[in-house]
């Protein structure tokens, strides 16, 4: 704001400044304190952890409660599950939106207005939970890691977003390398796809947070506990309070049963954080381009 | 002789007639193939997001129709035998409808009342602040739990208001003396959800009340101070009507979806002592539709759902149109 408006400061104006800027300190520490709290929580002993009710620092560190996780057949299983439909299945959904986006932005295409009608209006109706799980189920695709991926292979708000950026592209530009005698191939590759590498970065990051956070498919499709994605295991440990859900094989170890929650925890989000940064850059911008006008 | 060239002659119109219809033929023959060269590779790429939306999205719509018959896996969606509106009217005429209509709107209404304002509070407060760097660093740090899953956060408030040392529980103890299980009283329950509503999503809420805000131009402001406006009445008769009309879009549209509780909160918060107030339209569907396999009967009640939430979203959608051109949905 301007110099003229600092000048123009009264003095409950002021008091009002210093207020607003501790509250919203507040507001910013409320919001991490818990991840605060998990992560020395995660470090400490369990004699601590059921001692002192707050801490933002443990008195002795340990890492008991990550080495016991990791010793975990059923913990470690769920993470190279996780990690692995995430990857393929970012791949998989931007494959899918990117495909069908592209040929939607072409005003010349015929029967494009069908296209467009189609998604919109899946948009708006969708036969719901249990016929897409009878769908699921009729393609022999339950406890597989597909009913993961296909089922949510496009978000029609994804779709509609990157269809809209591929419209506003360049018509000139295109003209011009057919002109140099480019053909639609050689366009898409060498013109269209390195101008869309920051859109797909972006989609990617959505897609991949979302499949990583994705709750509701698996516990549609994974019947098989063995297949369990780090969401289903996370909510066996922290939710239910299995102390049993990651298996201990040895009867004189009392695993660290309050540790353990608070460390796969930080482990569910930590790649959320990692990619939080870029998400940050990104996300304001995907808002604000998310009109779903046509 | 004579006779001989009026035949020629006709010949000749006939030949040329002819011509010219082979010749448009062969133009819009031409025509077509030339589009079919052109855009052959463009319908080439449709073919998986086409199958996709026939496959997960249109068979669904397709499945619907169990609604309306009692389906039987052996049987097939064809064979099964129609009923009509057997499941409807055994739905509205048991008591769990009227319950998950009153818990869905308890919650939603709960949520516009305290968790809609925030975000609009949060925002104001936020652009109040002059220095930049303090902003974004605020911003960094509230935006965060808009990422994490419900997993997550159901996850943390297990730990935090566990009745066995969860520290907020031990904080209110202390404070107020009295040891409330938050978890599992149902007397909790609403307010439980909207707090971690308030807690994951208010940061990520004021990001559309800040692109409003970033809209006014300074010269506004500067004109209220001229014309003597203290630091509040600059607030209220600047900042807010700035962003009167996306308050209002929003809330039509938070109206519109007053059915949609989210299905992945509540099923995480939902235990055996406080199901009697948490059972929304989703987890009732899951419940008796995956967990005891009535299939028809589930899809009946999600039927209900959608066709209910799509007369609200059409309405908000069109009652924000009448307010504002440019802020409709579709």
């Amino acid at each position: 704001m301007s110099d003229l408006h600092k000048l123009h400061n009264t003095k409950p104006g002021r008091v009002f400044d210093v207020f607003n800027m501790f509250f919203l300190a507040f507001v910013a520490i409320i919001t991490l304190l818990p991840f605060l709290y998990v992560l020395a929580g995660s470090f400490a002993t369990e004699s601590e952890l059921a001692r002192r009710a707050f801490f933002i620092f443990p008195e002795t560190f340990t890492f008991e409660a990550y080495r016991y996780v990791f010793t975990s057949e059923a913990f470690v299983r769920s993470i190279f599950v996780t990690v692995g439909v995430t990857a393929v299945g970012t791949l998989v959904q931007l494959f899918f939106t990117f495909t069908m986006a592209y040929p939607m932005a072409k005003r010349q295409l015929r029967g494009r207005k069908l296209l467009i009608n189609m998604v919109v209006f899946a948009m708006l109706f969708s036969g719901g939970m249990i016929p897409t799980f009878l769908v699921v189920q009729n393609l022999g695709l339950i406890d597989s890691y597909w009913a993961l991926i296909l089922p949510g292979a496009i978000n029609p708000f994804n779709l509609i977003i990157i269809k809209n950026f591929f419209q506003n592209f360049s018509v000139e530009l295109e003209e011009s390398a057919k002109i140099d005698g480019a053909s639609e191939v050689g366009i898409f590759l060498r013109i269209v796809l390195p101008l869309s590498k920051p859109i797909l970065a972006t989609f990617a990051l959505f897609y991949a947070v979302g499949i990583w956070n994705d709750f509701m498919s698996p516990l549609l499709y994974l019947n098989d506990s063995s297949k369990w994605t780090l969401q289903l295991l996370l909510r066996q440990v922290t939710i239910a309070s299995d102390p049993n859900a990651l298996g201990n094989l040895d009867p004189d170890y009392v695993p660290p049963a309050e540790g353990m929650k608070l460390a796969i925890i930080v482990i569910a989000t930590l790649p959320i954080m990692l990619v939080y940064p870029f998400l940050q850059k990104h996300f304001a911008k995907g808002l604000l381009i998310g009109s779903v006008k046509g | 002789m004579k006779a001989v060239a009026v035949a020629k002659k006709n010949e000749v119109v006939k030949r040329s007639f002819l011509e010219k219809l082979t010749m448009q033929w062969n133009k819009t023959k031409k025509a077509a193939k030339q589009m079919w060269v052109r855009d052959k590779w463009l319908y080439f790429l449709l073919i998986p997001g086409v199958l996709y939306f026939l496959v997960f999205r249109y068979a669904p719509m397709y499945g619907v129709v169990i609604a309306f018959k009692n389906y039987v896996p052996f049987l097939g969606i064809a064979e099964s035998q129609w009923v009509g509106f057997e499941h409807f009217r055994q739905f509205f005429d048991s008591p769990d409808f009227l319950r998950l209509l009153g818990n869905t709107l308890w919650i939603s209404f709960l949520g516009i009342a305290i968790a809609f304002p925030a975000p609009i509070f949060l925002a104001v407060l936020l652009n109040e602040l002059r220095i930049a760097t303090y902003k974004k660093l605020v911003q960094t740090c509230i935006y965060i739990p808009h990422f994490l899953s419900w997993t997550i956060v159901v996850g943390l408030t297990h730990l935090l208001f566990s009745i066995n040392g969860g520290a907020i529980v031990d904080l209110v103890e202390t404070i107020f003396g009295v040891r409330i299980n938050f978890l599992a009283d149902p007397e909790w329950f609403r307010p439980m959800i909207i707090l971690q509503g308030i807690w994951k999503g208010t940061g990520w809420g004021t990001i559309i009340f800040l692109a409003a805000l970033a809209n006014v131009s300074p010269e506004q402001y500067e004109a209220a101070i001229v014309d003597g406006a203290g630091r509040f009445r600059r607030m209220w008769h600047v900042t807010l009507p700035a962003i009167r009309g996306t308050v209002v879009i929003m809330l039509i549209l938070t109206m519109g979806s007053v059915l949609n509780t989210g299905f992945d909160q509540i099923f995480l918060m939902m235990n055996s002592l406080n199901r009697s107030v948490a059972d929304v339209f989703d987890t009732y569907v899951y419940q008796v539709g995956i967990t005891r396999g009535s299939y028809s009967y589930s899809t009946a009640v999600g039927l209900f759902k959608s066709v209910v939430g799509i007369i609200l979203i059409l309405t908000t959608d069109f009652i924000a149109k009448k307010i504002d051109k440019e802020s409709g949905l579709f």
